[in-house]
């Protein structure tokens, strides 16, 4: 049954982003792709239809926040919110204006990550997505803003949170306001956490330092896309420390599941249907007691 | 002890050196030079201050990563009356690079959590040079809890160049620990202050550091990277890291100016590491004066108030910078 429900979703899944999406999804070429890891050349109308994971050895390319809210939230349900804060340089901290029109030509965005709320399989979620191809993913003032604006959207509505992070490192050149944006999230997941409102948090390849030390670690559930580096220090510094080898799979999701630091692993064309059914299995209500 | 010579001291060494020279002469010869030694000691005096008064952003670095500053129980020897430390996060095992214990300063009781540099290699191959593990935030954790059950506030003295980077450290959820540390200090009931004593690196530093009153020495920095791995990623150069000390803005004057600390402690002449024992009364003064201050207010007040300073970080715009012509 397990089986015959996952080829039902996928089928449909696959469907729908090919039909609407074709164009947002980016390989870097416009006929095919060279797999990261196994080299294989993949045509680029493959890898979308297979939401951009390597048809060969399973390795999942990253996603843009465009395309990540595509196949996670139901068709037209998406209204962002936050739209208009956007990134000062309180440091004067050099090259970074230069830095930050460079990410948003690039890219689109206006800052590293998006929010706003949506339904997934009609349940209503508000949702935060990170976007890596902006200057790496970085936190700094903005995305804290804008990560602290979706956890106090679910305070308010008390609709469940999920986050979709993913960050190189945080953003040096907003220095210690960006390490506070640490403080300032965690802080505000805490009411959260107090409120009763259920939060999940999805690491997505890759999730680390500032990032993975705040908000994206504090969730009631955390799910980590099958094969996402996800550290507090990367590995090229911790072998620059240790100077040895580091064990095999070490830092990737399935290395943190077996170390009890994930509640899952999910491969991306089941993260929607794993989503929908933890909303669903929340959303059947509460059981009375006493009474 | 070469690595114990800051460069930009070398004059005042020399002058030392001379002094000390001219007192063995004295001596030996009968000879009375007291005016002259008295004369060079004023010239020694002013030129320390005139050296201090100057200091770049690397040279601060420099004395805030220096081998004598004091460490957290160093602090705790000069403060405390009666200090007992205590062990252990009850999970794994017990971490020397994270000092904790209960004590009494002047009669009042207090937890004190600190990063624990050691003095010696010895000490600090022990202590990882006061670079946390999971172990160590953990341990943390569990005796700020102790202390919001008996309604004793708690003092951390932030001195790590960050948290340690190792497998073990990964393994056991280095990143889970500090961001467990980060909720729960935000709405830990009873008043936190903070103190950044050294070197206050990055989430390592901030995962003792959430708290009502954030105060830093004099000589100490704050800072979201080392500025040797800044220059590395940004630049691409390690050799740029004085610039990138510069532009990070990670001394207590500067962070004090752009309203991410409360206050600045002083430091006795030539820097703590001259003068622990006055460092330490410095610093004794700042955990009660502002104890005093906050203990005026009711615990749901304290809260809030530290959940408000928290909320409102953050420098941006309504207007993009390519809007405004800029990008
Ligand atoms: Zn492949």
């Amino acid at each position: 049954m397990f089986k015959d429900l996952f080829g039902k979703s996928k089928y449909v899944t696959v469907k729908t982003i090919e039909k609407r999406d074709k164009e947002e999804v980016s390989p870097d070429n416009r006929l095919w792709t060279k797999c990261n890891s196994c080299k294989e050349i993949i045509f680029n109308k493959k890898l979308v239809e297979n939401l951009m994971v390597c048809p060969k050895c399973g390795y999942h390319f990253r996603l843009t926040a465009k395309d990540r809210l595509t196949i996670t939230l139901d068709q037209g349900s998406f209204k962002p919110f936050g739209e208009d804060i956007y990134s000062l340089d309180p440091l004067e901290f050099p090259g970074y204006k230069d830095k930050i029109a460079k990410a948003k030509a690039k890219t689109g965005m206006d800052e590293a990550v998006i929010v706003g709320e949506g339904t997934i399989k009609e349940h209503p979620v508000i949702i935060g997505v990170m976007d890596f191809n902006f200057m790496g993913g970085s936190m700094g003032s903005v995305v804290g803003e804008k990560i602290t604006l979706a956890i106090e959207k679910a305070l308010e509505t008390r609709k469940p949170l999920i986050i979709f992070s993913t960050a190189g490192g945080a953003r040096m050149q907003e220095g210690m306001f960006s390490l506070m944006q640490m403080a300032k999230t965690s802080a505000a997941v805490k009411r959260l956490h107090k409120a009763g409102v259920l939060f999940i948090s999805v690491m997505t390849n890759p999730t680390s330092g500032g990032v993975t030390a705040s908000f994206a670690s504090l969730a009631d559930i955390i799910i980590g896309e099958k094969g996402a580096l996800i550290a507090f220090a990367g590995p090229r510094v911790i072998k620059q420390t240790i100077s040895a080898d580091l064990p095999e799979g070490f830092q990737r999701a399935e290395f943190l599941l077996e170390h009890g630091m994930l509640d899952l692993v999910v491969s991306r064309d089941q993260l929607r249907d794993e989503l929908a059914r933890i909303l669903k299995i929340h959303q059947a209500g509460v059981v009375n007691y006493g009474g | 002890m070469v690595g114990n010579i800051l460069d930009f001291e070398k004059p005042l060494i020399e002058l030392a050196e001379k002094i000390k020279e001219l007192q063995s002469f004295m001596d030996e010869k009968g000879i009375d030079l007291s005016d002259e030694i008295n004369r060079l000691k004023q010239r020694a005096r002013n030129l320390q201050q005139e050296i201090y008064a100057g200091l770049t952003t690397k040279q601060i670095l420099q004395i805030a990563r220096h081998q004598n500053r004091p460490t957290a129980r160093e602090y705790v020897d000069h403060i405390f009356d009666e200090f007992v430390e205590l062990h252990g996060d009850r999970r794994f095992g017990d971490d020397p690079a994270l000092l904790g214990g209960i004590g009494l300063i002047d009669g009042i009781p207090f937890t004190l959590l600190g990063h624990q540099k050691g003095k010696s290699t010895k000490e600090n191959l022990k202590g990882n040079f006061g670079m946390a593990h999971p172990e160590g935030y953990r341990k943390a954790l569990r005796l700020m809890k102790q202390a919001e059950k008996f309604n004793r506030p708690v003092i951390t003295l932030i001195n790590t160049p960050g948290a340690f980077p190792g497998v073990g450290a990964e393994e056991r959820g280095q990143a889970e620990a500090i961001a467990t540390n980060l909720m729960e200090m935000s709405d830990l009931r009873v008043p936190i202050i903070v103190i950044v004593t050294g070197e206050g690196g990055s989430g390592g530093a901030l995962g003792i550091g959430l708290g009502d009153k954030v105060m830093m020495l004099e000589y100490s920095y704050y800072s979201v990277s080392s500025p040797e791995a800044c220059a590395a990623i940004l630049w691409k150069d390690a050799d740029k890291s004085a610039e990138a000390a510069e532009a990070l803005k990670i001394t207590s004057s500067a962070l004090y100016k752009l309203g991410l600390i409360d206050e600045v402690i002083k430091e006795p002449a030539g820097g703590a590491h001259k003068d622990p024992g006055k460092a330490a009364m410095l610093v004794k003064e700042a955990i009660l004066s502002s104890l005093k201050e906050l203990s005026k207010l009711s615990i749901e007040e304290l809260i809030n108030q530290r959940y408000q300073k928290y909320r409102q970080i953050g420098e941006f715009s309504r207007i993009s910078l390519s809007e405004e012509g800029l990008g």
